[in-house]
């Protein structure tokens, strides 16, 4: 697992929820996960590919993508599918956003896909070659889950491997 | 509630705004800061194409827009109206703080860019810097990122 590549998208998401929510935020659980991913709610898979490669998975429950909704609208909304999935996607392009300004600063350059949306009742499918990083963050608008899983590309590895061997 | 001294116009009429965003609840959240900052809303736009039409029909002092929106994105909006109004003063409001975008959006005309979650304080900056109350502040756009390819 590396943390390197992990650390920027939990800071750039604790950032991101205060900031959005305002209100603090807690890592209320952390954990490694092999398997296949089990949605908990609507998920938000973002495919990240280039220098490092994986993907990200923000995950919430419909009830707390609404109370999410309503406190950024700053009234009470009206709950719809619509609505639940702009929440997510939104969440999601903000948390990545402000993780990629950290990476970039570290020289990595890559390629993020936008959201893909998840909330039928199938699995949505893990990746294979990954192990990944689970959170649990707590808002007050409820517990809002993020699955990462992030990897150097081998090239970049081997590159990098070489500088090491010339130091 | 942070208190902000009004923006206003030159003629001292609250300064009207155009607020194009896909996501509904984004919107309401540029207007709750537009009215914390005594301004007036005089559209609303959810894709680049309305926006446009918005535009030629509100003729709006400021349009804070998106980037990445359905039907036309932001940047070719933002292309379309400058073209046909030099003088309109635009700020890209966007998760995607990705220098790519935010230099295109730049180019085609935006004034500015503030990344989401837009932070009240940052943003009334950025609104006096472009509206011209004060030519220091907020001079160099903020929140330039690193690239985007999507």
């Amino acid at each position: 697992m590396r943390m390197e590549l992990i650390q920027p998208f939990i800071n750039a998401a604790d950032a991101v929820f205060a900031e959005s929510l305002q209100a603090p935020t807690k890592i209320a659980d952390l954990s490694m996960d092999e398997n296949t991913y089990r949605r908990k709610g609507v998920a938000a898979l973002v495919t990240i590919k280039g220098d490092i490669e994986g993907r990200v998975i923000l995950d919430l429950a419909p009830e707390v993508a609404m109370r999410v909704a309503s406190q950024l609208a700053g009234a009470e909304l009206p709950e719809s599918e619509q609505v639940i999935r702009e929440t997510v996607c939104e969440l999601a392009n903000m948390v990545i956003g402000n993780s990629v300004t950290l990476l970039n600063d570290q020289g990595f350059r890559f390629k993020v896909f936008p959201p893909e949306i998840h909330m039928n009742e199938e699995g949505l499918a893990g990746s294979v070659d990954t192990e990944a990083m689970v959170l649990c963050i707590e808002t007050p608008c409820g517990e809002i889950y993020i699955n990462i899983a992030m990897h150097y590309l081998h090239r970049r590895r081997r590159e990098q491997a070489s500088v090491h061997a010339l130091d | 509630m942070q208190q902000f001294q009004p923006l206003l116009r030159k003629d001292q009429q609250p300064v009207r705004y155009l607020v194009v965003d896909d996501s509904v609840f984004a919107r309401k959240n540029l207007i709750k800061m537009i009215e914390l900052f005594g301004g007036e809303v005089a559209g609303e736009a959810g894709d680049g194409l309305t926006a446009i039409a918005e535009f030629n029909r509100t003729n709006p002092d400021i349009v804070l827009m998106d980037i990445t929106m359905p039907q036309m994105e932001g940047i070719e909006s933002v292309e379309r109206i400058v073209r046909q109004h030099g003088d309109a003063r635009i700020v890209m409001v966007s998760s995607v703080g990705y220098q790519e975008n935010i230099l295109a959006a730049l180019q085609k005309g935006a004034k500015h860019f503030v990344q989401k979650p837009v932070k009240p304080e940052v943003l009334y900056e950025i609104l006096r810097y472009v509206l011209g109350d004060d030519p220091h502040a907020a001079a160099v756009p903020v929140a330039l990122a690193g690239e985007h390819h999507s």
